[in-house]
C-alpha cells in the first residue's frame, strides 16, 4: 500500500493522510502535547546548525564532475565522455532516459547503450535513484545556489514562489519520449541542462550555457527549483529506478517536534509531509522514492529524527 | 499664495499601501498550479521543435567524423557525450553549439583548422561511439565517406600556376597537427613546424592519407598555354580534409564538400 502510494506521490498526486496507524505510532502521536514538543525543541535548539552532509555531497558532486575533466585533460582515461554517456575504466555507462530517447528516435537498439543503461540502472537501484540528482548532477549544484538567492529575495518580498502541479513532470516524461519517436530526433537532449553543463565542464563553455542561465533565472524570480521539481524527466527516471533502493532517509516519529524545518529546505517537500503532526503511520517511516537523498533534512533536523539508513544492513550485522 | 501652490504641487507622500496578496482559496490555488503546469508543458513542447530550424534552413552542412550515418539519422543517434572528441589523437573533432539546433553537442570536423589525418590508425572515434552514430560497420579508413574534396578556387592553385612551394604550409600561429611518417611514425607534430620544399607545389597529394587513388597531380595546360599540373580528386577520396588543411593559399584552393544524404556507395563492392 505504502509503496504504491509513494509511487503515486512521485508521479504527481498530492500526499494523503494515512487511514490507519500502527499501535506504536498512535501512542507516540498521543504523547505529542504542546509542552512535550516545546521541551523537545528547546533541548535541540542549543545545538549549532550542521552542514555535514551538504559538504560531503558537494565534495562528491564536484569530484565526480571534475574527474571527467581531469581524465580528459590529463588523458588518463578514467572516465571518458560526459554524463549522457561515458566509459568508466572501459565499461560503458549511459544515462537511462537519454538512451531511451536515442533508441526511440533512431528506432534501433544499440547494444552498447543497453549495456551502459543497465549498468547505470543497477548502480542507482542500489544507491537510491535520485541520489544521482543531488550527488552527481551538475545542474543540481547551480540550482541549489540559485535557490539560496531565491529564498533570500523571497524573504524580502521581492519574489514569490509559484507552485506547479507536480503531475507535469510525468506528462513531460511521456511528452519528450513521444516527441522523440514522432520526430525521429532527440529534441529533449538539445535543451537538457545536465548534458549542456556536463559538456561545458569537460569540453569548455558554449552558447548553450545561456539556456541554463535562463532556467536559473526562471527559478530565482518565478518558481523555486522548477526544473528539478516539475520538469526533469531524467530525475523522474532515476526516481523510478531507485524506488526499492536500500539506501534511504528514514523518519523517526518519537523525537520529532513537528516544527517543519525539514520541509523548508527540501527540494521535494511532498516526500516529507509525513513529518506533519499526526501524519506518520508508523514509528519509523522510509521517505518515498522521489527523495534525492541530499541530506539537507538530515542536517537541519533539530531532533535527529531524520537519518540515513541502509535497509537490511541492521539485520545483516 | 505662491506658498500654497508650492505646497499643493509638492509630491505628497503616497499613502503606504501594503502589498497585499489576495488570499486564494484552496481551489483557486489548485487551479493555478494546474494552469502553470499546462503552460510550462506547452512552452517546452513548442520550444523544442525550434531546434529543427537550422536543419530545415540548412544553415550549415558540417563535415562529420568518419563513419557518420546519414545526417538526419546521425543527429538522431548521437547521444552527445563527446567520447569521439576524447579519443582523437589530433583533436580534429569538436562539438557543435546550441545555434545548430538539433546539432547541439553533436561532433563535427573543421578541416581547415584540424583535419582527420587518421593518426589513430584504428578509427578510434568509431570504436568510442556508444550508439553507433558513427557506424561500426567501417573497419578501414578507405571505407570512410565523410565528403569529397573539390577545387573551389583553382585560380589560386600554385601547381596550376607552375609555382613551387617552400616553407611551412600554414602560418606560425597555426595550431593544426599532422602525422609525418618520416618524422615520427607515432606522434603528430604541428604543421607549422614542418617546412616543405616542393616544385611544383603538391602538398595536397603528398599528404593525402589515402594516396593517389584519391588525389593525384596530372599534367594540365594553363590559361596562357604554360604546361603545368593540377590536382585531380578521384573516386577513393574519403573527405578527411587533410588537403584542405595543408593547402598553402588562404583561403584554400581545395575544400571538402561534406556528404549530404545517404552514403553513395559501399567501397567494398567496387572493383
Amino acid at each position: 500500500m505504502s509503496f504504491l502510494a509513494d509511487a503515486a506521490t512521485m508521479f504527481g498526486r498530492a500526499p494523503r493522510r494515512p487511514t490507519s496507524f500502527s499501535e506504536e505510532a498512535e501512542i507516540l502521536h498521543g504523547r505529542k502535547r504542546r509542552a512535550h514538543v516545546t521541551k523537545l525543541l528547546e533541548d535541540a535548539r542549543a545545538r549549532p546548525p550542521r552542514t555535514t552532509w551538504r559538504n560531503r555531497r558537494w565534495a562528491v558532486l564536484i569530484g565526480v564532475n571534475l574527474l571527467f575533466t581531469i581524465s580528459f585533460w590529463l588523458d588518463i582515461q578514467i572516465v571518458e565522455g560526459s554524463l549522457t554517456a561515458s566509459r568508466f575504466l572501459g565499461f560503458h555507462l549511459a544515462d537511462v532516459y537519454s538512451s531511451l530517447l536515442v533508441i526511440l528516435a533512431q528506432r534501433h537498439v544499440a547494444v552498447n547503450l543497453v549495456i551502459g543503461s543497465v549498468t547505470v540502472m543497477i548502480l542507482w537501484a542500489v544507491v537510491g535513484g535520485r541520489a544521482y540528482c543531488s550527488w552527481v548532477c551538475p545542474y543540481h549544484l547551480v540550482a541549489e545556489l540559485a535557490e539560496k538567492l531565491h529564498l533570500r529575495l523571497a524573504e524580502r518580498g521581492i519574489v514569490q514562489d509559484h507552485v506547479f502541479h507536480r503531475g507535469v513532470r510525468t506528462v513531460l516524461w511521456f511528452g519528450f519520449a513521444a516527441l522523440a519517436l514522432v520526430t525521429a530526433s532527440t529534441l529533449f537532449l538539445t535543451l537538457n541542462p545536465i548534458g549542456i553543463l556536463s559538456r561545458a565542464v569537460v569540453y569548455g563553455a558554449s552558447l548553450a550555457l545561456l539556456w541554463v542561465g535562463f532556467l536559473l533565472l526562471f527559478e530565482v524570480v518565478y518558481s523555486r527549483r522548477a526544473w528539478c521539481r516539475y520538469i526533469c524527466p531524467i530525475g523522474l527516471t532515476y526516481g523510478v529506478i531507485g524506488a526499492g533502493a536500500p539506501v534511504k532517509v528514514v523518519y523517526h516519529l518519537e523525537r520529532c517536534a513537528h516544527e517543519g524545518d525539514c520541509r523548508k529546505v527540501c527540494e521535494v517537500p511532498h516526500v516529507l509531509e509525513l513529518t506533519i503532526k499526526g501524519r506518520a503511520e508508523d514509528a519509523e517511516v522510509d521517505i518515498g522514492p522521489d527523495c534525492t537523498r541530499c541530506g539537507m533534512c538530515v542536517d537541519i533536523c533539530p531532533t535527529d529524527s531524520l537519518k540515513y539508513e541502509i535497509k537490511g544492513l541492521r539485520d545483516l550485522l | 499664495m505662491a506658498d500654497v501652490d508650492a505646497q499643493a504641487n509638492a509630491p505628497r507622500p503616497k499613502p503606504r499601501r501594503r502589498r497585499r496578496r489576495r488570499r486564494l482559496s484552496r481551489q483557486q490555488e489548485q487551479r493555478r498550479r494546474l494552469l502553470r503546469a499546462g503552460l510550462v508543458t506547452a512552452g517546452l513542447l513548442i520550444l523544442q521543435p525550434l531546434a529543427f530550424v537550422p536543419i530545415v534552413r540548412s544553415w550549415r552542412t558540417r563535415l562529420r567524423p568518419p563513419g557518420a550515418l546519414e545526417e538526419k539519422e546521425f543527429l538522431a543517434a548521437c547521444i552527445k557525450c563527446g567520447q569521439c572528441v576524447q579519443v582523437c589523437p589530433v583533436q580534429a573533432i569538436v562539438l557543435a553549439d546550441m545555434n545548430e539546433g538539433l546539432g547541439t553537442g553533436v561532433p563535427f570536423i573543421e578541416a581547415r583548422k584540424q583535419a582527420c589525418d587518421f593518426s589513430c590508425d584504428a578509427l578510434s572515434c568509431i570504436l568510442a561511439c556508444p550508439t553507433g552514430a558513427l557506424s561500426h560497420d567501417l573497419t578501414a579508413k578507405e571505407e570512410v565517406e565523410a565528403g569529397l574534396a573539390r577545387l573551389v578556387r583553382p585560380e589560386r592553385c600554385l601547381a596550376r600556376k607552375g609555382e613551387a612551394f617552400r616553407g611551412a604550409a600554414r602560418g606560425s600561429g597555426f595550431r593544426g597537427r599532422l602525422r609525418y611518417a618520416e618524422v615520427d611514425r607515432w606522434n603528430p607534430i604541428p604543421v607549422s613546424e614542418h617546412p616543405y620544399d616542393r616544385e611544383p607545389c603538391d602538398l595536397c597529394v603528398l599528404e593525402c592519407p589515402i594516396g593517389e587513388d584519391a588525389i593525384a597531380l596530372v599534367p594540365f595546360q594553363g590559361a596562357d598555354g604554360v604546361a603545368a599540373f593540377t590536382p585531380e580528386v578521384r573516386d577513393a577520396c574519403v573527405g578527411c580534409g587533410v588537403c584542405e588543411m595543408i593547402c598553402p593559399p588562404d583561403p584554400p584552393v581545395i575544400e571538402i564538400e561534406p556528404r549530404v544524404g545517404p552514403p553513395p556507395r559501399l567501397r567494398a563492392g567496387e572493383a
